[in-house]
C-alpha cells in the first residue's frame, strides 16, 4: 500500500506537462473502434482536439458519444485505434490511468457521496496515506485558490445532499482539477441546469480554457454548441461524421448532419382554440413521504383543445403535480375533472380510476413508470389499461391474442420500429420506446393527456412525430398539460406557459409574449423580470 | 443485441453446470478414495433402476414441486419467501386436522378437503410475514426466516401437546383414518396392468403436483392478476403509476406461495406418513428455492429440477446405503449442484454468451 502512496504522490508533485508545442492537440484518437456483440458502437473514430479549445460532441442518443467518452476515461477498452494524450500514446485501461494521464471526467449523474461534504468528496480516492487530516487539508487549500481563479465557489464543509444541483457539478469539476485534469470531459452538462445556472457554467468553462484546459463537452443541445465551443463533431450511427468549426456552422446544418436529413427545428401548428375547461386546480398541495412540501397551493386550469406547458428546473414540484393528477401521489386541495371533483387521496385514488375518469398520463420516466421493459410490447400496450373489459376474453384470462392484435396495429401507426409486439420493451430505442407509451395513452381517447418530459432521451427524428402526435390530439379538442424541463420544447409546443419554482407558479406567459431569458429568470424563481440581470446565480 | 438462442439458455446452461457438478462430486468422491463411476452409477441405479426407486424419486420431486412453485410464485413479485419449511410444516398441521376431525369414507372427499386444510395453513402462516411487509416494511427474508422456527416449535408443541396419542412415546399424531389414504402408484396403476412397487411412497398428490404447475402458467401468464404480480415484480415504481395497489400484489403473491407450500402435505403427511410427524418437511422448504432458482420460475423449469432434485435425494440415500459412502458427502454433492446451478449461474452464462456470439459472428462474414 506504501509503495502505492508514495507513487500517487509524485503524481502529484510533478508538473504538468506544459512544453509541448501547441501545435500539438490535446487529444487524438486515430480509428477507435468498438462493438458490443453485433452492435458497431465506434466504427473507425478519429478526431483532434486542440489544446485550450472547447470542443463538443453531438449526436443523437445510441450516436455512440457516451461509448467514446467510456473509452477515453477507461470503462471500456477499444477493440482498435490509438489514443494519444499530447502527442504520445497512452493505454487507458482503467480511470486510474485516465486521471494519470490528466483526463478529469464529470458524468451526467453525478458520482458524488452525497452524506459527506465537499472536502470528503474532493479528496475521495486521492488520499495521500492513511490519515485524511493531511489531505483534507490540503484541498481546502486548493479549493480556495480554485473558487478565487474561476467562479467555483463552494462551501467546502457543506453536505452534498444540502447543494443545488448547480453546485453538486462545480464539486465535480473541483474533483477533476484536484486530480490535476488537464482534459475536461463533460457529458450533458446543462441537462439539469437552469439556464442561470448553466451560463454561469459555461462561464467557468471560459475561464478553464483561458488556463489552458482543454474541455470536452457532449450535448445534444445544439444551442449550446452554437454558444460555448470552438470546433464540433457531430456522430451518427457510430461514425463521426464531420467536425467543423462552430462559426463556421449553423444549428439546422448541424441537426442534418446528426440525423442524415433534413429536420423541421420547430413545430408546425396552427393558433390554438381552447373550448371549456376540462381540468380545474385549486391550491392543490402535496406533502411528500420525507414530509416535505413538494407543492405549494397551485392553482390552474386546463382547456379543452389547448396545450398548457409547465416549466421549471427538475425538481421544483413538476414530477409530484403529474404525480397527483396521475393518482399515484396523495395531495390535499380540489382537482375537478369535467365538472366532477376527485379524490385527491384515500382509496379511490389511484391510477385506475384516473384513467377511468378520462385521464391518460404519458410519465416522465419510461423507464421506471412508463414501461415493464422486461415485458413485451403488446404487454407494455396494456399496462395500466389492463383492467379494461375489451382486453379480457372471459372473467378469468386476458384476451393475450386480441391484445396482440391491437398492439401491431397501433405499433403501424405510430411507427414503431421495429413493429414487433413480442419485442421486450428494453429492445426498442429511447424514441420507440416512448411513441410506445404515447400510442397506448393516445389510442384510449382521453379528455386530459398528462405528458412528462415528451422527448427526453428521444431521437430528433422522434421528436417531430411525438409533437406532431401531440398537436394533432389537441386540434381533436383535447387538454393537454405538458410538463418539461427543455425551455425549446415548452416554448414551440405550448399554448400558455405555466412556470414553477419551489413547488409554486411564478407567472403565466404566453409563448409569443415571452422569451428565454424572461422564463429562465422565473425558473429560477425571479417573479420582478425588469431586474434581469440580478441574482443570476442564486 | 441478441445474445443466445431461448433453448440454450433454458436447457444448455442448466445442463452444462449440473455436469460441472458432478464432475466436482466425482473429484470429491475420488478424493475419499471411492470410485465416482461406480457411485453415479449406484445413484442411477437407485433412482430409476427399479419401481421402487422411481417411486421414491418422484415422492420427493413431489415435495420440490409444491415448494419449488411457492418460491417461484413469490419470486415473480420480487419477494424471496425463504419461509417454504414453515408454510410447509403448518400445512401439515391443516391437512392433519381435516384427516383426523372426520371419519372419511373416500380419499376421494378427504383430499380436495385435505388440500384446502394444508393451503389454508400454509397461507395463513405467509399472511404474517407478508402483512408486515406490505404495511410495516419488514423485509420479508428476515420475517419468513424466523417463522420457519416458529412454525416448527409451534407445530411441534401441537403434537407433543395435543395430537399425540395418550401413552405413546412417540412424538405424532395418531395415524390418520383408513378413508383418508391416498392411492399410491402401485394402487393407481394396478387397474392398468402396470406392476409398481409396493412400498413406493409415490401417491396421487404427484398428479396435483402437475395440475398445480398447470394452474401456476394459466396464473401467472393468463390472467389479470398474474399480469399485475409479474409488473409488480419488475418495477414497483410501474405498478404505481398503473394503479396497481402494491400493499394487496404482496399479500396476495405471499398468499399464493404460503398455500403451494402448504399442499405440499398432501403428499408427506397424508400420502406418505398418513400421520405427522415432528420434522415432517426435511429441508424439501428449502430445497425448492434451489429448484425455483434452476428451474427459471417456471413450471417445466420447476418439474424437471424437482425430477433431479428427487434423483439426488433418493440416488444419494443408496449411495450412503450400499457404497458406505458417509451420507455427508451425499449432502455435499446436493450442495455443489445447488451451487453450480443455482449461485454460480453466470460463470457458465458469460462464457456460453461469448462463444454464441462469436458464431453467429462466423456466420455473417
Amino acid at each position: 500500500m506504501s509503495a502505492q502512496n508514495e507513487a500517487g504522490r509524485q503524481e502529484t508533485v510533478a508538473p504538468t506537462a506544459s512544453a509541448t508545442a501547441p501545435s500539438v492537440p490535446a487529444i487524438e484518437l486515430r480509428g477507435i473502434s468498438k462493438a458490443f456483440g453485433p452492435v458497431q458502437a465506434n466504427k473507425d473514430i478519429a478526431i483532434s482536439v486542440a489544446k485550450g479549445s472547447i470542443h463538443g460532441i453531438i449526436g443523437e442518443n445510441g450516436a455512440g458519444k457516451s461509448t467514446l467518452m467510456s473509452i477515453l476515461y477507461g470503462f471500456y477498452k477499444a477493440d482498435s485505434g490509438q489514443i494519444l494524450i499530447n502527442g504520445k500514446e497512452v493505454q487507458i485501461a482503467d480511470s486510474q490511468a485516465a486521471i494519470a494521464a490528466g483526463i478529469g471526467m464529470v458524468f451526467q449523474h453525478f458520482k458524488l457521496v452525497e452524506n459527506f461534504t465537499v472536502l470528503e468528496n474532493v479528496i475521495l480516492g486521492a488520499e495521500d496515506g492513511g490519515l485524511l487530516k493531511p489531505s483534507l487539508a490540503k484541498a481546502r487549500k486548493l479549493l480556495k485558490q480554485l473558487s478565487d481563479e474561476y467562479e467555483l465557489s463552494v462551501d467546502p464543509d457543506a453536505l452534498i445532499e444540502e447543494l443545488s444541483v448547480g453546485h453538486q457539478q462545480r464539486v465535480e469539476i473541483l474533483k477533476a482539477l484536484y486530480r490535476q485534469a488537464d482534459i475536461l470531459i463533460l457529458d450533458e452538462p446543462t441537462g439539469v441546469l437552469t439556464p442561470a445556472e448553466a451560463d454561469h457554467l459555461f462561464r467557468i468553462l471560459e475561464g478553464l480554457k483561458e488556463q489552458g484546459k482543454t474541455i470536452i463537452m457532449i450535448t445534444h443541445k445544439l444551442r449550446e454548441i452554437m454558444e460555448i465551443t470552438d470546433t464540433v463533431s457531430v456522430m451518427r450511427r457510430g461514425e463521426m461524421t464531420a467536425t467543423v468549426k462552430t462559426s463556421e456552422t449553423s444549428p439546422e446544418e448541424l441537426a442534418e448532419l446528426m440525423v442524415g436529413r433534413k429536420v423541421l427545428l420547430h413545430v408546425d401548428k396552427k393558433p390554438a382554440t381552447p373550448g371549456a375547461p376540462v381540468v380545474q386546480i385549486e391550491n392543490l398541495r402535496v406533502i411528500d413521504e420525507q414530509k416535505v412540501e413538494r407543492l405549494k397551493g397551485v392553482s390552474f386550469e386546463v382547456r379543452a383543445g389547448e396545450i398548457v406547458g409547465i416549466a421549471g428546473v427538475a425538481g421544483n414540484g413538476q414530477t409530484e403535480l403529474l404525480e397527483v393528477l396521475g393518482g399515484y401521489q396523495n395531495g390535499t386541495g380540489k382537482v375537478v375533472m369535467n365538472s366532477q371533483e376527485i379524490d385527491l387521496s384515500g382509496k379511490h385514488s389511484n391510477g385506475q380510476t384516473r384513467r377511468a375518469r378520462g385521464i391518460a398520463h404519458v410519465p416522465e420516466d419510461r423507464h421506471d413508470e412508463g414501461l415493464i421493459l422486461e415485458f413485451q410490447a403488446w404487454e407494455n400496450m396494456v399496462f395500466g389499461y389492463h383492467h379494461a373489459p375489451e382486453y379480457q376474453k372471459n372473467a378469468l384470462l386476458m384476451d393475450n391474442a386480441g391484445i396482440k392484435a391491437m398492439t401491431q396495429s397501433s405499433m403501424d401507426k405510430f411507427d414503431v420500429r421495429p413493429p414487433n409486439p413480442k419485442l421486450e420493451a428494453k429492445s426498442f430505442s429511447g424514441g420507440n420506446q416512448q411513441k410506445i407509451v404515447l400510442a397506448r395513452e393516445i389510442e384510449r381517447n382521453p379528455d386530459l393527456l398528462l405528458v412528462g418530459q415528451p422527448t427526453r432521451g428521444v431521437d430528433i427524428g422522434a421528436i417531430e412525430f411525438i409533437h406532431q402526435q401531440i398537436v394533432a390530439l389537441r386540434d381533436q379538442g383535447k387538454a393537454i398539460l405538458l410538463v418539461s424541463v427543455e425551455l425549446d420544447e415548452i416554448l414551440s409546443l405550448s399554448d400558455r406557459i405555466i412556470v414553477m419554482f419551489d413547488g409554486q407558479i411564478m407567472g403565466e406567459r404566453i409563448p409569443a409574449e415571452t422569451n428565454e431569458g424572461e422564463l429562465g429568470l422565473m425558473m429560477a424563481g425571479i417573479t420582478d423580470t425588469k431586474h434581469e440581470t440580478a441574482g443570476a446565480d442564486q | 443485441m441478441s445474445k443466445m438462442p431461448k433453448w440454450a439458455d433454458a436447457i444448455l446452461i442448466p445442463l452444462i453446470s449440473i455436469l460441472i457438478a458432478f464432475f466436482f462430486s466425482g473429484v470429491v468422491i475420488w478424493a475419499i478414495g471411492k470410485d465416482p463411476i461406480m457411485a453415479i452409477k449406484t445413484m442411477v441405479q437407485g433412482a430409476f433402476g427399479s419401481t421402487q426407486g422411481v417411486g421414491y424419486t418422484l415422492y420427493y420431486a413431489t415435495n420440490f414441486i409444491f415448494t419449488g412453485l411457492s418460491v417461484a410464485v413469490a419470486y415473480h413479485a420480487r419477494l424471496f419467501n425463504i419461509g417454504g419449511e414453515g408454510q410447509a410444516t403448518l400445512g401439515g398441521l391443516g391437512v392433519t386436522l381435516v384427516c383426523l376431525s372426520v371419519p372419511w369414507p373416500h380419499w376421494a372427499l378427504a383430499l380436495p378437503a385435505a388440500m384446502i386444510g394444508g393451503a389454508l395453513f400454509g397461507a395463513a402462516w405467509a399472511f404474517i410475514p407478508a402483512w408486515l411487509q406490505a404495511k410495516r416494511g419488514s423485509h420479508i427474508v428476515i420475517t419468513t426466516i424466523m417463522f420457519n422456527y416458529i412454525g416448527a416449535a409451534l407445530v411441534g408443541y401441537v403434537i407433543l401437546n395435543i395430537l399425540k396419542v395418550p401413552g405413546s412415546m412417540l412424538t405424532e399424531s395418531a395415524r390418520f383414518p383408513a378413508g383418508a389414504h391416498l392411492p399410491t402408484f402401485h394402487e393407481m396403476l394396478a387397474p392398468f396392468g402396470i406392476s409398481f412397487n409396493k412400498n413406493a411412497p409415490a401417491n396421487m398428490s404427484f398428479l396435483v403436483a402437475i395440475l398445480a404447475s398447470v394452474a401456476f402458467y394459466v396464473l401467472i401468464w393468463r390472467t389479470r392478476l398474474g399480469y399485475e404480480i409479474r409488473a409488480y415484480g419488475q418495477s414497483e415504481s410501474a405498478a404505481k403509476y398503473a394503479g396497481i395497489n402494491p400493499a394487496r400484489i404482496v399479500i396476495i403473491a405471499m398468499l399464493i406461495s404460503g398455500a403451494l407450500a402448504g399442499l405440499m402435505a398432501i403428499n408427506n403427511v397424508m400420502g406418505e406418513a398418513e400421520r405427522l410427524i415432528d420434522n415432517a418437511v426435511e429441508g424439501a422448504g428449502f430445497i425448492g428455492i434451489a429448484v425455483a432458482l434452476m428451474g427459471r420460475n417456471h413450471p417445466i423449469g420447476i418439474f424437471l429440477a424437482s425430477i433431479l432434485f428427487g434423483f439426488l435425494y433418493q440416488g444419494g440415500a443408496e449411495l450412503a446405503f450400499w457404497e458406505s459412502i458417509p451420507r455427508e458427502l451425499v449432502v455435499v454433492i446436493q450442495a455443489l449442484v445447488i451451487m453450480f446451478t443455482g449461485a454460480l449461474d453466470n460463470m457458465v452464462r458469460v462464457p456460453l454468451e461469448k462463444l454464441f456470439l462469436a458464431f453467429s459472428k462466423k456466420k455473417e462474414a
